[in-house]
C-alpha cells in the first residue's frame, strides 16, 4: 500500500475531523440525490441502522484477533450485515404481501436492537478505549489516521464506480422496465447500487453516527431538489450541501466547550437548517418567491381593478369629462376614501394616473388609459366569448370575467377577436374599446354610442 | 425467409403463484402492425413483459427472430406504460430520448454528437425537439408519450412492443403516434402494441391478437374482428362492451370488398 498519509501526523484533531466531514460528504451527497429521486429515503435510513451489528461484530472481530481497532475489518463487517438488512428486505417483500415500509421497519428495528444487545452482552470483547459509542451518536474528534485512510479509499472507490456507471444507474433509477429492454445487468446494478449507499454510510457513521447517517444522505440531497431539476446538477449542490453541513456542524461541536456533545446531532441539524433556508429562499420553489409572487399579483390587480373602475366612470359619462373625483371613485369601488387614496398613490407610483389636489380629480396618463382600455376590453370579450361560443347567459358570465380580464395574454385577445369576428359590442350592449384609439377619439364614439342609449 | 418476428411457445406467467397467462403459442410475421386487445386484467400487458423478461415467465420460451431473447435483445426496443415511471425525475427530455441510444453504447461508454444528432432526429419527428432542455414533469400528457416513442425511435429497432402508448393522450397525439407506427411498418418494422379501445384497434392495426389470460385468436384484423371472437375475448360479461363490438363488426363488414 503506497498511498501517502504520513503527513496526516502532522495533523491536529481540529483539522482530521475536518477532512472526515468533507469526504463524507462527497460520499453521501452523491448517493443521496439518487436515494431521493428514487424515492427510497427509508431504505437510506434501515440500511444505516442496520449497519450497527455489523460495527460491533468488527469491533470483536479485532479482539479475537488481538490487533488494534482496525477501520477496514470494521468497515467490511458493517457492509455486509448492510447488505445482509437490504436482502432482508427484499426477501420479506417477495415472500410476503407486505410492502416495503413495513419491511423496512421490521430490519431497521430489529437489526439496531441486534446491535445494542450485542454491544452490552460482549462487552468483554470490546477495546472500549476505541470509543464504539462514537458509531452510534457520531464523533468527528476520535477519527483516528487509520479510520480517515480508510474514508478516504471507501470513497474514492464509491466515486470512479458513480463516475464510470453514472447512465447506467441513471436510467435504471429511473425506468427499470426500459433498462431491462437496453440489456442492462439490472439486478447487479442495484446490488451495485445498495453496495455503494451501504459505502457511504459506512463512512459517515464514525463522525455522523448510525442513527444519523441518514439525515446527511436525505436532507441535503432535498435540499438540492428544490434547487434544481436537473439530475447532475443536484449530486453536485448535494455533494456541496453535505459538505458545507459536515463543515458547520463539526466547526460548532469542536468550538463548544463541553467535549460531550456529539458531532452527527448537530451535524444533522445544520443540513436541516440550511434545508429550511433554501425552502423559504429558493428562486423558483421557495416558500418566500412564491407569496411575495402571489402579493405582486394582487396588487396588479388591484391597480387593474382601479383603472377599470375610472375607465367606467369615465364611459358611463360619455367621456365628457376627462378625470373622475375622489369621492365618486370610492363610491363607485365601495372602499373608504384613504383606501382610495392609496390606490391612486400606486397609480401614480406607477405614472398610470396623475392626482389633481385642487380639484381632487384623478386623470388617466396615455399609459393608464391604454392599460385600462386592455382590461376592459378583455372583459367584455371574454363576456361575448362565453355567450356565444359557449353558449352561457349573458348574465352569468360577469364573475368568470371579473377573473380572466387579469390573466388572458395578447395571444389569447387576438384568437378571440378572430373567433369572435372583430365584434364592437359586448353581451350586455356596451362597446368594446379599442386599444388604439386615445381617449379624445373614444370621447366621439362614446358619444355616438351613448345616444342610443342603454 | 419466413423466421417471425416474435414467437411464443407455451409462454405461462404466474404472479405469486397465481397464473396471469397461461401457454400463450403464437408466431408474428415481420412487417406487421399488430394489436393486443382484450379486457382488462388479461395479460396484456404481462405478455409484453413477460417477453422482454421485465417479468419472469414461469414455462415456456420466447424467440425473436428465431434466436433467444439476450442474443437479439439488441433488435427489440420497448416502450413501457407511460405511468411506470416517475415525471418529476430531475431529467429532461433529450436526457430520455438519448437513453434509447444507450443499448449500443454498453455499460461504460458516453454517448458523443452522433448519438445526440440521433436523439435530436427522434425528437424533432415527433414534433419534440422545442422541448428538448425541459424537465419531464412540464409536459402534457401527450407530449409525455411522444417523448418516450422518441426514445423507441433512437434505439432504431426491428421489432418494437408497446404497452398502451395510447394512453391518456390528445387526439392530435394519438394521430401522430398511429402515423408513426405506420411508417415504421412501410419501413419493415415490426410494432405489436396494447391497445384497449376496440373501435379504433379495428381502424389502426393490420392483424389483431385477442388475450384474455389466454391467446384467444390471433390473425389478420379482417378475419379477427368477428362478433364471435371478440365475444369469447371479453366473455359476455359486459354488455356494453359487446354492443360496441357488434357496433363496430357490423362497420367493419360494410368496408370489407
Amino acid at each position: 500500500m503506497d498511498y501517502d498519509f504520513t503527513t496526516l501526523a502532522s495533523f491536529t484533531i481540529n483539522q482530521k475531523a475536518f477532512l472526515a466531514t468533507i469526504i463524507l460528504g462527497v460520499a453521501s451527497g452523491l448517493l443521496g440525490a439518487f436515494v431521493v429521486v428514487r424515492r427510497i429515503a427509508l431504505v437510506g435510513d434501515a440500511l444505516s441502522h442496520a449497519v450497527l451489528p455489523g460495527v460491533v461484530l468488527g469491533f470483536v472481530m479485532c479482539h479475537m484477533l488481538g490487533i488494534d481497532k482496525n477501520p477496514w475489518v470494521i468497515f467490511s463487517c458493517a457492509v455486509s450485515i448492510g447488505l445482509l438488512g437490504a436482502g432482508m428486505v427484499r426477501a420479506i417483500e417477495s415472500t410476503t404481501r407486505l410492502k416495503s415500509d413495513a419491511a423496512l421497519g421490521i430490519v431497521l428495528a430489529s437489526f439496531f436492537g441486534v446491535g445494542l444487545a450485542m454491544q452490552s452482552g460482549l462487552k468483554d470483547y470490546i477495546d472500549n478505549r476505541a470509543g464504539i459509542s462514537t458509531y452510534i451518536y457520531g464523533n468527528a474528534a476520535m477519527i483516528s489516521d487509520a479510520d480517515l485512510a480508510a474514508m478516504f479509499w471507501t470513497t474514492f472507490v464509491l466515486v470512479v464506480v458513480v463516475w464510470l456507471l453514472i447512465r447506467p444507474l441513471l436510467v435504471v433509477s429511473f425506468d427499470s422496465g426500459f433498462a431491462v429492454g437496453l440489456g442492462y445487468p439490472v439486478k447487479w446494478l442495484n446490488f451495485i447500487f445498495y453496495t455503494l449507499l451501504t459505502f457511504s454510510v459506512v463512512v459517515s457513521m464514525q463522525a455522523v453516527g448510525v442513527i444519523l447517517v441518514s439525515a446527511l444522505l436525505i436532507t441535503p440531497a432535498a435540499t438540492a431538489y428544490l434547487l434544481t431539476d436537473r439530475l447532475y446538477r443536484m449530486m453536485l449542490y448535494a455533494v456541496g450541501f453535505a459538505v458545507a453541513s459536515g463543515l458547520l456542524g463539526c466547526y460548532v461541536s469542536l468550538t463548544i466547550d463541553s467535549a460531550d456533545v456529539p458531532t452527527g446531532p448537530l451535524i444533522a441539524l445544520t443540513a436541516a437548517i440550511l434545508f429550511g433556508l433554501v425552502y423559504l429562499m429558493a428562486p423558483q420553489h421557495g416558500v418566500i418567491s412564491k407569496s411575495l409572487k402571489v402579493f405582486r399579483r394582487k396588487q396588479r390587480i388591484n391597480r387593474e381593478n382601479t383603472l377599470k373602475a375610472i375607465y367606467k366612470m369615465l364611459e358611463n359619462e360619455g367621456f365628457a369629462h376627462d378625470g373622475v373625483g375622489l369621492r365618486d371613485l370610492a363610491e363607485v369601488r365601495k372602499r373608504s376614501i384613504e383606501e382610495v387614496k392609496l390606490d391612486v398613490q400606486r397609480l401614480r407610483k406607477s405614472k398610470e394616473a396623475s392626482f389633481d389636489d385642487a380639484k381632487s380629480g384623478i386623470y388617466l396618463t396615455p399609459s393608464g388609459w391604454r392599460r385600462a382600455v386592455e382590461i376592459v376590453r378583455n372583459h367584455r370579450l371574454w363576456e361575448l366569448y362565453l355567450t356565444n361560443q359557449a353558449d352561457y347567459d349573458a348574465d352569468h358570465v360577469h364573475d368568470d370575467a371579473e377573473k380572466i380580464e387579469h390573466v388572458i395574454g395578447a395571444s389569447t385577445v387576438r384568437q378571440l377577436e378572430r373567433d369572435l369576428d372583430f365584434p364592437v359590442l359586448d353581451p350586455h350592449g356596451k362597446p368594446i374599446p379599442s386599444v388604439s384609439q386615445t381617449m379624445a377619439q373614444q370621447s366621439d364614439g362614446g358619444s355616438q354610442k351613448g345616444a342610443t342609449g342603454y | 425467409m419466413n423466421i417471425p418476428a416474435l414467437e411464443t411457445h407455451d409462454l405461462t406467467v404466474t404472479y405469486h403463484k397465481r397464473p396471469v397467462l397461461y401457454g400463450v403459442d403464437v408466431a408474428i410475421p415481420e412487417g406487421n402492425l399488430v394489436g393486443i386487445i382484450g379486457p382488462n386484467g388479461a395479460g396484456k400487458s404481462t405478455f409484453i413483459k413477460s417477453i422482454m423478461g421485465v417479468v419472469p415467465s414461469s414455462g415456456g420460451w420466447v424467440k425473436i427472430f428465431g434466436k433467444p431473447l439476450k442474443e437479439s435483445l439488441h433488435r427489440v426496443g420497448y416502450v413501457p406504460q407511460r405511468e411506470s415511471v416517475d415525471w418529476d425525475f430531475p431529467v429532461t427530455v433529450m436526457d430520455v430520448a438519448l437513453m434509447g441510444t444507450y443499448g449500443r453504447l454498453g455499460l461504460f461508454r458516453r454517448p458523443g454528437k452522433k448519438e445526440r444528432m440521433i436523439a435530436s432526429e427522434s425528437l424533432d419527428k415527433l414534433g419534440m425537439l422545442p422541448y428538448a432542455n425541459r424537465q419531464i414533469g412540464n409536459l402534457s400528457g401527450g407530449q409525455q408519450q411522444r417523448v418516450f416513442l422518441a426514445r423507441a425511435l433512437a434505439q432504431d429497432s426491428d421489432l418494437y412492443l408497446m404497452d398502451e402508448p395510447f394512453a391518456g393522450v390528445d387526439a392530435a397525439t394519438e394521430a401522430a403516434i398511429i402515423k408513426l407506427l405506420q411508417e415504421m411498418r412501410e419501413n419493415g418494422k415490426t410494432v405489436i402494441v396494447v391497445h384497449h379501445d376496440l373501435q379504433s384497434a379495428q381502424e389502426y392495426f393490420d392483424m389483431l391478437l385477442l388475450l384474455n389470460m389466454r391467446l384467444v385468436a390471433f390473425g389478420e384484423t379482417k378475419d379477427i374482428f368477428t362478433q364471435e371472437l371478440l365475444h369469447k375475448t371479453y366473455g359476455g360479461r359486459l354488455t356494453v362492451l359487446s354492443e360496441i363490438a357488434e357496433k363496430a363488426a357490423k362497420q367493419g363488414k360494410d368496408v370489407q370488398p
